[in-house]
This record gives C-alpha cells, structure tokens and sequence, in this order.
C-alpha cells in the first residue's frame, strides 16, 4: 500500500478553478471567480426573507393612510391599486384623541420625561461601578461582580409585589422618580456587565499613568475613562433608552396613569382596547408611537450593533 | 399639555442632575475626610450604588415574593396569616398553571430556534453580499427589534385579522390563503394555531437580534479555513456545516440562551392580544392576573415558579463568565 502522493498545491488550485461549476455553486455564488459573490438563490432568498420581515410594518404604514371607509372593506395591499383612498386625516384625528385621559402627544411627553432619566441614572451609576471593578482594589470584588452576572437573567417580575409596597410606605407609588429607579435597578445588571466588559479592558498603562500623575480615581474616572467609554456608553444608553421606551409593564404596574397620564406604549394598548373597531386610527397611531424608537435605531445603528456584539460575542 | 410638558422637563432636569450631583457630592465626602478611610471607603461610593439599586429592586424583592408566598393570598381581617404551603397547592393543582407552563415550555423550544435559524440564513446569505446590499437587508430584518411587544402587536393585527364571511378578507393571512380556497382562520382563538401566532411575532422581533451577533460571529471565521476547505473541494455546504459552523457554535448558544430567557419572561405580546384566552396563556401573564387581583400569595408562588426556571442559565451564566475570567 501505498501513500497518496500529494500533488502540488498549484496543480490543486488549477485543478478547483477549472472544474465545470455546477449549476447548484453558480445558484449560491454566482460569478465563479468571484469568491464571495451572490447567486440567484442567494439573492431570491433574501430577497424573500426580507419582504416577509418588512410587510407587517408596510401594513401598518399603509393602513395609517386609508381612509376608514378603505380600511374597513379591503385589506391594506389593494390601496395601491386605488390611490385616491390615501389621506392623511387619521393622523390630524388621532391627534385628537384621548385615550385613558391623555392625548397622543401628551403620552409621548410622559415616554420622554419616564426614557431619559431611565437610561442617564443607571449609566452613570453602572459607569462608576464597572472602574470600581475594573481599575480599584478591594476584598470580594469578584464576588460581588458574580452577583450582577447572576442578576442578569432574574425575571423583574419578582420585584412588582415587593416594590408596590416598598414604594406605597415610602409614598412614591405611581411617581416618575419610582419609575426611574426601578428601571435603573432592572437595567443595571446588564449594564455593570457590558460597561465593565468595556472600561477592563482599556490599556492598563494609561490608566495607571494617570494615577501616578497624582490623579485621584474620580478625577481619572471623569477625565479619562468616560471620554475613553464613549462607544460602549452610547451603546448600552442606546439600549436601555429602546428598552424603556418601549416598556409597558413596568408602567403598568408602577405609573399613576390617572394622575400623571399615559406613556405611549399604554396609550397604544389602552387604543388596542378600545379602538379595535377603528384600525384606521389605530394604525396611525400606532405608527406614531413607533417612529421614536426608529428614528433613534436607524441613526445610531452601528452604536447599538456594536454594543451588542462587544456585549455577547466577545464576553 | 402644557403642565405635562413643563413638569417633564423639571423632572428630566432633576433626575439627571440629580444622579451626577449624587456621586460627586458621595465623593467629594469621602475625600474631604481622607486618609485611610479614604483608601477602604472609595470603591463603595464607585459601586455603592450600583449595588444598592439591585438589592432593593432584585434581591430584596426575590426574597420578599418567597416571603409572600407562605402568606394568606387575601387579606384576612386586614393582615394575611401565614399559611405554609397553601398557596403552592393551590397553584400547582390550577390547571391554568399547567397550560402556562406548557406554553412557555413550547415557546422556549420553538422561538430560539426559530429566530437563530432565520438570524443565521440572513446572515450567512447576507455576507456575500457587496457591502451596501448587505446593509439594508440586515437593517430590514433588524428593524422590528426597536418596536415595542405592544406596537407589535397592533402591527400584526393587520396581518391577522379576520372578518365574518361573507365580507372580504382584510387581513393578510386570510386573503393570502383565501386565494387557496382556505375558510378564513381566526388566528388568536383557533387552539391549534394561536400559539404559533403570537410566538410568530416574537420571531420576527428577535431574528434581527440572533443575525447581527452570528453575522459579526462568522465575519470572524478565519478566511483560510474557508479557502483551505474550497480549495480541498468542499461544496458550499459542506463549508458552512464542517467549517462555519463549528467554529460559530459558542455564538450560537449564547443567541440561544439570551433569547430563551427573553422568552421565559414574555408577556406584553400575550396581554395585549389574546389575554392567555383560548389556552395560549403563560407564566408572566398568569402572575400579572394574580397581581392585578391583589392575590399577591399565589402571585409569588407563580413568580418563584418562573425563578426556577432560570436557575439554569444562572448557572451557565457564572461557568461561561469564570471560564471568561480564567483566559483574562
């Protein structure tokens, strides 16, 4: 027996190029001399997969634009057949609404006032947490970061009972300032993570260059390390602010929606409820209370995907 | 709305400020009186309040619902007795728990997989792609992530509906498969389907999240690993299943697992369109409808229930963060 004689790497090479591709390679990459091109089949794919992905949110737009009448008697895709049933009064009549005693906009104002604080007060006390864990020394510190990596998957659930009564004893049931806190203590988990992830592992030596300059840790924090963090600030901020934007439950559960008004996303349940019969009004409604978090996704897109990949791929 | 309006700025105003203010003065406390105590005290202000945020709004409250799930499910006499293991009985035989946890065993089984195979399809298609292409496509399937559960829902209302015949089909599904002669469906209450309809939302929500971190994952992949298994005569398939593949597989498990916790807690999707009606009911809604009631004692055996459940992944969460540790 006999060993295989290996031919020469270059005959091999030749060999693979001048092989007849089958139709089923050509399908996947087309041209067979461009090594990553795209095929038909490759593109039909995707071409499908994304018109799936895209119709639902199409609908919605297109629905918003229907007059009632349209929306009632024919689905939402025969309107580009009869262009004439377009307006845009369901947009000036949503505006007009009020649902659980709060206007569209008055709801996007009280989203605002609940999102803002929401993502800026557990950065910054994540932020100050992950240099402790990253750049100071002391006893337990990786136990006690062991209990953020815990916390991280603990459902929020857990705390809806104990904190109604917290909150009713102290008096802050219903508020803002409730709200704000406990999104910070439901989003800190991932945050201390992602922002320590982050700050660790900035270059050792300039950090303790500052140090030895006779910087102390929060003038190094300020100065240093938060202009250093500004991607994985801007990601994670990007995130909790999506995050809750968003929410419904936690305002559920924890705004006096009777008192300081709706956010937008229990303004658009309370219109599911009662607006059912009223899709026109629902759809652009709906839609409104969406362009937020769009706008903010398709401008800081490459911040969120690269908070998101530094968070899960690399640890 | 010009009250709502002032009153959101001042309180945006005063939480911002606030927090910064907070540490600064912790801080400038600390330093003022120096020395040793300085040295100990420091890092405590830095993660002091990180700490201190998740112990009253996670860990306190963790033992607080174990608390209160001994307790009596009312108030009796305006106190509620302790009452041992009556609650957990009483949850346990419900037969509502039982369909609940049905449906998150089948939403945990089918909505990661689902979501990571459409995520990988786009993103290994994707990438051979040229560069521009390949953007808007990824931005399209991750778009639905920024929409929240509720928006969601009111979007696929329009895909769903149903109108009583002989009216014309307005919803998507119906005509689509009217076209087929199909007798229209009412996705939400039809047993056999409904499930699938509401986990089909959170799919579309989620695919985008497990195709960005598997896209980043298989841009990773060593190109001469590829080239050496082309070179060697491998069908492109053979190259994503013996080479791609494997070396993406500890992205996988983590899309999977982040997602499948996700799904664990799912319930706005749920709430806003079906209300658990017609047997699609899960454990975050079962315990939103014992907590509405005031039934906080069952309420607590059902959260603990869903505790539970995660305890796996805390596991998996520590190991993989230790093993992290360990190569630091």
């Amino acid at each position: 027996m006999t060993t295989q004689p290996t031919p020469p790497a270059a005959d091999t090479v030749e060999e693979a190029k001048q092989k007849e591709p089958s139709a089923l390679s050509k399908a996947i990459k087309g041209d067979p001399d461009d090594r990553t091109g795209a095929g038909w089949f490759v593109k039909g794919m995707l071409l499908i997969i994304s018109a799936l992905w895209l119709v639902p949110t199409v609908g919605l737009l297109v629905s918003s634009f229907r007059t009632q009448a349209a929306v009632n008697s024919s689905g939402w895709w025969t309107a580009f057949f009869n262009p004439a049933e377009f307006t845009v009064q369901n947009y000036g009549e949503v505006l007009q609404q009020s649902v659980g005693g709060s206007t569209l906009a008055e709801a996007f104002i009280n989203s605002i006032v609940v999102a803002v604080p929401a993502t800026i007060i557990p950065i910054t006390a994540a932020a100050f947490a992950a240099y402790a864990f990253s750049w100071m020394e002391f006893k337990g510190r990786e136990t006690l970061f062991i209990v953020f990596v815990v916390l991280l998957v603990i459902p929020l659930q857990v705390a809806f009972i104990p904190i109604v009564n917290l909150y009713s004893t102290l008096g802050i049931q219903g508020t803002f300032l409730g709200l704000w806190l406990a999104h910070a203590g439901f989003g800190m988990p991932l945050a201390v993570y992602l922002l320590r992830n982050y700050i660790g592992s900035l270059p050792r030596e300039v950090i303790e260059s500052a140090r030895v300059d006779g910087a102390s840790h929060f003038t190094t924090f300020v100065r240093l390390i938060l202009p250093l963090s500004v991607p994985a600030l801007a990601a994670f901020a990007i995130f909790q602010f999506l995050w809750t934007w968003n929410d419904y439950l936690v305002a559920l559960i924890l705004l006096d929606t009777a008192r300081l008004g709706q956010v937008s996303t229990t303004y658009l349940a309370g219109m599911i409820g009662t607006f059912g019969a009223r899709q026109h009004l629902l759809s652009a409604g709906a839609f409104i209370t969406i362009l937020v978090p769009l706008a903010v996704f398709f401008s800081l897109q490459r911040f969120f995907i690269r908070g998101l990949t530094a968070g899960s791929v690399k640890g | 709305m010009g009250t709502v309006l002032l009153n959101g700025i001042v309180a945006i105003v005063a939480g911002v400020v606030g927090v910064f203010v907070f540490f600064w003065a912790l801080n400038a406390v600390t330093e003022r009186v120096g020395g040793r105590f300085e040295e100990v005290v420091k890092p405590w202000v830095f993660f002091g309040p990180a700490i201190l945020v998740v112990t009253v709004f996670l860990i306190y409250p963790f033992f607080d619902t174990i608390r209160a799930s001994f307790f009596a499910d009312r108030f009796v006499a305006g106190e509620r007795p302790f009452v041992g293991l009556d609650n957990y009985r009483r949850v346990l035989t419900d037969s509502e728990t039982w369909i609940s946890l049905g449906n998150n065993l089948q939403w945990i089984i089918v909505v990661p997989a689902m979501a990571v195979i459409v995520g990988l399809v786009v993103a290994v298609l994707a990438d051979r792609l040229k560069p521009r292409q390949e953007n808007v496509v990824k931005s399209l399937i991750f778009l639905p992530m920024a929409i929240s559960f509720v928006g969601a829902a009111a979007i696929w209302a329009l895909i769903y509906e149903i109108q009583p015949e002989p009216r014309r089909q307005t919803g998507v599904l119906n005509a689509f498969l009217g076209m087929f002669g199909v007798e229209p469906i009412s996705w939400y209450e039809n047993l056999l389907v409904n499930d699938f309809a509401l986990m089909a939302i959170m799919i579309w929500m989620q695919a985008g999240f497990a195709m960005v971190l598997l896209s980043a994952a298989i841009k990773g992949v060593p190109m001469d690993t590829i080239e050496a298994a082309r070179i060697d005569g491998a069908t492109e398939f053979q190259i994503f299943f013996k080479v791609v593949i494997p070396q993406i597989a500890s992205t996988i498990v983590v899309v999977l697992t982040t997602i499948l916790i996700l799904v664990l807690k799912i319930f706005d999707i749920v709430r806003v369109t079906t209300n658990g009606r017609g047997n699609t009911q899960v454990i975050a809604n079962y315990f939103y409808t014992f907590f509405e009631g005031g039934n906080y004692g069952r309420g607590g055996v059902v959260v603990i229930l869903l505790v539970l459940m995660t305890f796996p992944f805390m596991i998996i969460n520590v190991k993989r963060f230790r093993e992290q540790e360990a190569q630091r």
